[in-house]
């Protein structure tokens, strides 16, 4: 039955029912528990936001605190899951990868195939991205486009509560390493979510909104801002048609060809760095397998190639908003009359 | 740590089996069939032997660039990682892993490494997966003394000891990290040292002597099965071939190897200690030494004339399910 829940309620509710029914699911990073070491309570943080709260009060030594030492435990979940548990492990956020890159792209991610086939790493590292909470430039990137660069590796980034749950048990009871990329800005958004167990497939973008006038493909926190951006069109007579990619390896390439047959115009809207992103990335894609089928120009929409600011300002002017979507939009319209 | 006669027996056979693997694939490099790169462990063969003994199937070892070695020693198949060199189709991986890379999960080695430093973070999950499936095994991190000065190194060491794991990491000192001298590039004396900081026991023994390696790495493999937790020991040996093959070497004193092929050497060391004990005869040896080179040769005429991997095999192997 569906009801509503945030984001981080999805996702709790994703790691409780797996590793409900599945006994080598373990969760590790730093806080997941939180209060180990302490005279105050157990389980006392669940993660710096909380995300993984209580799960520790119903799984106990199966939910690990680790020292802040990323390599370490993010290598530890990866050689873990040769060796038959299903770890998920918690890379606080995303730019951390710095200081455990190697054991996720240079380990786990070529087992199977330096292996010669006979690896399987199921490991899942769960990890928050994303602008919007000034938290500045070392705690607020997108770099989710590093990762789908790598061979080896799966990439998802859930919009919704309904998706957070949904890939995140796929990505559990997947059998190669997911990044599982949760938007720090989305964790209080709320959605219908059923409560049973549920798995969404890797690889089938949603078609978040129909409309015959411009497409507009884009993940994560920028499915919403496509959102009103196309609500905002919708009343110039404007019809957008939002195609949420949802993972980025596997990527959904027909359900973004099947959009651009369809409107004849893209708009790609990504809030990472402009440069070898999902924006190029898929504006490259369409440009090889479906040019025949553009009106025009193809725009891209993301953050400027600058670090993410801190001051409220500027954060603001970096972060892609609907304004610069509908103005994209425009110009496509505008250049392929 | 009393050893049978034929423990004794396969002892000296892995450890002669790693020498004329190395020594072979020292030649045939030369001949220029062989692609990328090759690092050769002889000279340090009592380290992988002493330790790898004390293991089976369902123990864990971490490997590094120079871990063919650690291969036989942990039971991988010597055809196949003769072929996997080679760059086959039938190779222990099939072509895909080269020297750098050989692993079979299903003897419990995780793979050589091409990063150094890159196997004491999943020795750690290693043993994580066997306290926690309560199998009883134990998990090993072979490093080498440049990947002991490497941070990741230092995060697992403390990991494992603060989780409490079944983990041992072998420090084999061979004097130098590439080129660089482990007398310079560690900053205390001995590598070893550095356990006490991480409140686990670390020893330091002569590589070059197995019954020194096997009795150490024992009492750390059994308290880490009895759920002591882990340990550091530290095997100060040589190599007797470049960093690489190829490696002119120009950094070693003049006749340095030489000498220690004549002093230090751990199958004659060996060789000396049973013969002399009367636990075994030359003839036995002898006869192991035959049947190892034998196994070698047919090793190489196998890989040279086996299948190379097609353009079928370029694609698959990256994902279970894609």
């Amino acid at each position: 039955m569906a009801r509503t829940v945030t984001y981080q309620q999805a996702i709790n509710e994703a790691l409780a029912q797996e590793m409900e029914r599945d006994e080598t699911v373990v969760v590790m990073g730093e806080d997941v528990a939180g209060g180990l070491g302490t005279d105050g309570e157990r389980d006392a943080w669940g993660g710096p936001l909380g995300i993984t709260k209580g799960l520790y009060g119903k799984y106990g030594d199966r939910v690990m605190d680790t020292p802040i030492s990323e390599s370490a435990f993010i290598g530890a979940a990866v050689g873990a899951a040769t060796a038959g548990l299903r770890p998920v492990a918690e890379l606080m956020f995303i730019d951390f990868m710095g200081v455990c890159f190697d054991q996720i792209f240079n380990q786990a991610a070529k087992f199977r195939y330096m292996f010669g086939g006979k690896a399987e790493t199921p490991v899942v590292i769960r990890t928050m991205y994303g602008a919007g909470l000034r938290a500045a430039a070392q705690h607020s990137q997108c770099l989710y486009p590093v990762f789908t660069h790598i061979p080896g590796l799966k990439v998802v980034t859930p919009a919704t509560p309904y998706d957070a749950k949904g890939l995140l048990i796929q990505a559990i009871r997947d059998n190669d390493p997911v990044i599982f990329c949760e938007h720090k800005a989305l964790y209080t958004l709320e959605g219908d979510v059923p409560e049973e167990p549920y798995a969404l497939p890797f690889g089938e973008a949603n078609i978040v909104r129909e409309g015959d006038d411009v497409s507009i493909v884009t993940l994560g926190r920028m499915v919403h801002v496509a959102n009103e951006a196309a609500e905002a069109l919708s009343g110039d007579g404007i019809e957008c048609e939002i195609v949420d990619l949802r993972t980025t390896s596997p990527l959904d390439e027909d359900t973004v060809i099947e959009t651009v047959e369809n409107t004849g115009r893209l708009v790609v809207l990504d809030e990472a760095h402009p440069r070898c992103n999902m924006a190029t990335d898929i504006a490259a894609m369409v440009c090889e397998k479906a040019f025949d089928s553009l009106k025009g120009p193809i725009k891209q929409v993301t953050a400027p190639h600058t670090p993410v600011p801190f001051a409220d300002t500027l954060e603001d002017l970096y972060i892609p908003d609907a304004a610069a979507v509908q103005k994209a939009v425009k110009a496509v319209m505008e250049s392929s009359k | 740590m009393q050893l049978s006669k034929d423990e004794l027996l396969t002892a000296y056979r892995t450890m002669r089996t790693i020498r004329e693997f190395e020594e072979r694939l020292h030649i045939e490099f030369a001949t220029g069939e062989i692609p990328g790169f090759v690092h050769l462990y002889a000279g340090e063969e009592a380290s992988g032997v002493g330790v790898c003994m004390h293991l089976d199937d369902r123990d864990r070892i971490a490997s590094t660039h120079r871990g063919h070695g650690h291969c036989i020693a942990k039971g991988c198949d010597v055809d196949g990682m003769m072929a996997e060199i080679y760059g086959r189709k039938d190779g222990l991986c099939a072509g895909k892993g080269g020297s750098m890379h050989i692993a079979d999960l299903d003897k419990g080695m995780m793979g050589a490494n091409g990063i150094v430093g890159g196997g004491p973070p999943l020795i750690c999950g290693a043993g994580l997966a066997a306290k926690q499936l309560g199998t009883g095994g134990v998990a090993i991190a072979f490093v080498g003394d440049g990947g002991s000065n490497q941070g990741t190194t230092f995060e697992s060491l403390n990991l494992a000891s603060v989780w409490n794991l079944p983990c041992i990491f072998v420090i084999e000192n061979n004097g130098y990290a590439e080129s660089t001298s482990s007398k310079w590039s560690i900053a205390c004396d001995d590598a070893a040292d550095r356990a006490s900081g991480f409140n686990m026991p670390g020893v330091v023994v002569d590589g070059h002597d197995f019954f020194a390696v096997y009795e150490a790495a024992g009492e750390a493999i059994k308290r880490a099965r009895e759920g002591g937790g882990p340990s550091l020991l530290e095997c100060k040996l040589n190599r007797y071939y470049g960093h690489f093959e190829g490696d002119a070497q120009t950094y070693r004193g003049p006749d340095e190897v030489k000498k220690l092929r004549e002093s230090r050497d751990c199958l004659a060391m060996f060789r000396e200690k049973v013969t002399g004990a009367g636990l075994l005869d030359l003839a036995q040896l002898d006869a192991i030494k035959s049947e190892a080179e034998a196994l070698v040769d047919g090793a190489v005429a196998k890989a040279k004339v086996a299948p190379t991997p097609t353009a079928a095999d370029l694609l698959t192997d990256v994902y279970v399910s894609y």
